[in-house]
């Protein structure tokens, strides 16, 4: 077993404003890439390539479903656009057109939904997105991506608009911890491992995932050997990690800000039912919506933890034979 | 291929449409005569005289571009194609059966000269903005045309795109609707009243003109006018008849979504001679 690396995890960005960089970066480099926004720019962080290139800024109003389908022509007269808004407009009220304009005819179009999950705190229920995951998993040909950090937001952001086809990158309002190196290298479709371990296995996604690495330190002062796995790509999954996993550790925990009931989670139960038997818990957001209050204050209450994930890994351990 | 502004060559060709439009679907046995038979001198004007396209290379950049927003009367669509050497003429009877590049709505997966999938309401003209938009900063040449359905305008989304070309000023998309009246549950103005419906279009800042949508040199007119408009869309309402040609299909709803049967296919055919 490789050397445990002591995890320090440095104050970062928010998911959303790494991504709001990455396209201005995008612009400079790529004059095909151009950016949709429904009168949501300075929250999605758009705005600061609508400023520097307004010619390839498309300012759509509060009209997702219409930007949406734009997105799409643009893509099919040879663009590389990227729609953004909150994830639970771009999704719910785009749905259709996601459907229809792009996952149907494989359009070369990029989601970027932020605001993801309950951690936006105050807003409350209608601007919180939580099932976003598997609405755009249920789209043929997607690829969704949900990135811990910012490190890996700049990286897979710039990655999507390198690749053809549709894909959704989910990005949150809240600042989240630095997870990897500035050099970490990402591929779609590809897990990271970032810690080894052989009792159980803790897969995460987004924020959960720097929660799942506080709750292998906690496991590893209780003698709990765990595996921690960044599962940026939701869509495709990366298969290999998840039956390498099930196979050596026999003990599988999926941690996500999102419902329980067609996320990551039941997508990697999916691949263990197929590939090795192992025992299965999951962390996430259990058959309701959320309520204004703080992000820390609702992580808590929702049970998105590094302490929900050492309960749910001790739960693992016990039904383990 | 061949392209003509000779107004009886295209009356010509229309009648032919016609023709294929009806041996498709009743050899499908299913599908949309009527909304198809008000669309043919409209998508003929557009391919034979308007439109600048080549079959030989569909996917020219500075091609202009047509979308079928009402997806449902896609006959008339793949016959006009075919025609023009797009697609196989000797394949339209395999319209709606397995396998064939004819499916029931258009499907680019099958046919990829076609411009859009489409079949849910109300998406085709915000597709177009995109395609417009895209040409835009190309510095391209290529002109965007939607056709809708004055059924199809119920849905928000094509005022959320109404609303958006009109302020975005853009004046490489033109928009057709075929307004012929009836939708699948009936008279449009019984199921909702859009009356009135150039007013409707101005208000949201589109050049309107209303045309007979029969009548090929009036059409030829309105796109040529169209094509001359700087800093507006245009949206051309065409007045048709649904279903015709035909005469027990005009002004019926029945035959929206009705295939005809083989003895009204040959009646049918009979008056189409």
């Amino acid at each position: 077993m490789a050397a445990k690396t002591k995890f320090e995890l440095k104050a970062g960005l928010a998911t959303r404003e790494a991504f709001g960089k990455a396209l201005a970066q995008l612009g400079r480099v790529n004059p095909n890439v151009v950016v949709l926004d429904a009168d949501l720019s300075k929250s999605t962080y758009t705005a600061e390539f609508g400023h520097a290139f307004p010619e390839r800024f498309f300012e759509c109003g509060i009209a997702e479903s219409n930007m949406v389908a734009i997105g799409s022509g643009l893509a099919m007269g040879g663009k590389i656009p990227f729609a953004s808004s909150f994830s639970v407009f771009l999704l719910n009220k785009g749905f259709e057109q996601l459907r229809v304009t792009a996952a149907y005819p494989n359009v070369n179009l990029k989601i970027v939904g932020t605001h993801s999950g309950i951690s936006i705190g105050e807003d409350g229920p209608s601007q919180m997105s939580i099932e976003d995951l598997s609405l755009a998993c249920s789209l043929p040909g997607f690829t969704v991506i949900s990135p811990a950090d910012e490190v890996a937001t700049m990286a897979l952001v710039k990655r999507a608009a390198e690749v053809f086809g549709p894909i959704f990158i989910r990005t949150g309002r809240l600042k989240v911890p630095v997870v990897y190196a500035s050099d970490q290298a990402f591929e779609i479709g590809k897990a990271i491992q970032l810690i080894d371990g052989s009792d159980v296995t803790l897969i995460a996604t987004g924020l959960m995932v720097a929660e799942s690495i506080r709750a292998s330190e906690t496991l590893e002062a209780e003698g709990v050997s765990a595996r921690v796995i960044d599962m940026h790509t939701i869509k495709p999954l990366d298969r290999d990690a998840i039956s390498r996993a099930a196979a050596e550790t026999g003990a599988i925990v999926v941690a996500e800000e999102h419902l329980l009931d067609a996320g990551l989670g039941v997508r990697v139960a999916q691949v263990v039912a197929e590939t090795h038997p192992a025992v299965m818990e999951f962390v996430g957001i259990h058959n309701t919506y959320a309520e204004s209050a703080t992000p820390d204050q609702l992580l808590d209450k929702y049970g998105l933890r590094a302490v929900n994930v050492v309960a749910a890994a001790r739960r693992a351990l016990s039904r383990k034979r | 291929m061949h392209t003509t502004s000779d107004v009886t060559e295209l009356a010509a060709i229309s009648k032919r449409m016609r023709r294929e439009v009806i041996e498709m679907i009743t050899e499908a046995k299913s599908g949309h005569p009527g909304g198809s038979l008000s669309a043919v001198e409209l998508i003929v004007t557009l391919y034979f005289d308007v439109m600048r396209h080549d079959p030989a290379n569909p996917k020219w950049k500075d091609r202009d571009r047509f979308i079928l927003s009402k997806g449902h009367c896609c006959p008339i669509l793949y016959a006009v194609m075919a025609e023009c050497g797009y697609c196989p003429k000797d394949q339209l009877n395999t319209l709606r059966k397995l396998g064939s590049i004819y499916q029931g709505h258009p499907d680019m997966r099958f046919l990829p000269s076609l411009e859009a999938s489409t079949g849910s309401l109300g998406e085709g003209l915000s597709l177009g903005i995109g395609m417009a938009l895209a040409a835009k900063l190309d510095k391209s040449p290529s002109r965007t045309f939607v056709m809708l359905g004055d059924g199809e305008i119920q849905e928000g989304q094509i005022w959320e795109a109404a609303m958006f070309a009109g302020a975005k000023k853009v004046d490489n998309l033109v928009a057709i609707v075929d307004t012929n009246r009836i939708q699948l549950d009936g008279f449009v103005k019984d199921i909702m009243d859009e009356n009135p419906l150039g007013d409707k279009w101005a208000s949201f800042g589109w050049h309107t003109l209303e045309v007979e949508g029969h009548d090929i040199a009036a059409l030829q007119k309105a796109f040529a006018e169209a094509a001359a408009m700087k800093e507006q869309p245009t949206v051309i309402i065409a007045h048709t008849i649904k279903g015709k040609g035909v005469s027990f299909m005009e002004n019926n709803p029945k035959f929206h979504g009705t295939a005809p049967t083989v003895e009204e296919e040959a009646r049918a055919l009979a008056e189409l001679a």
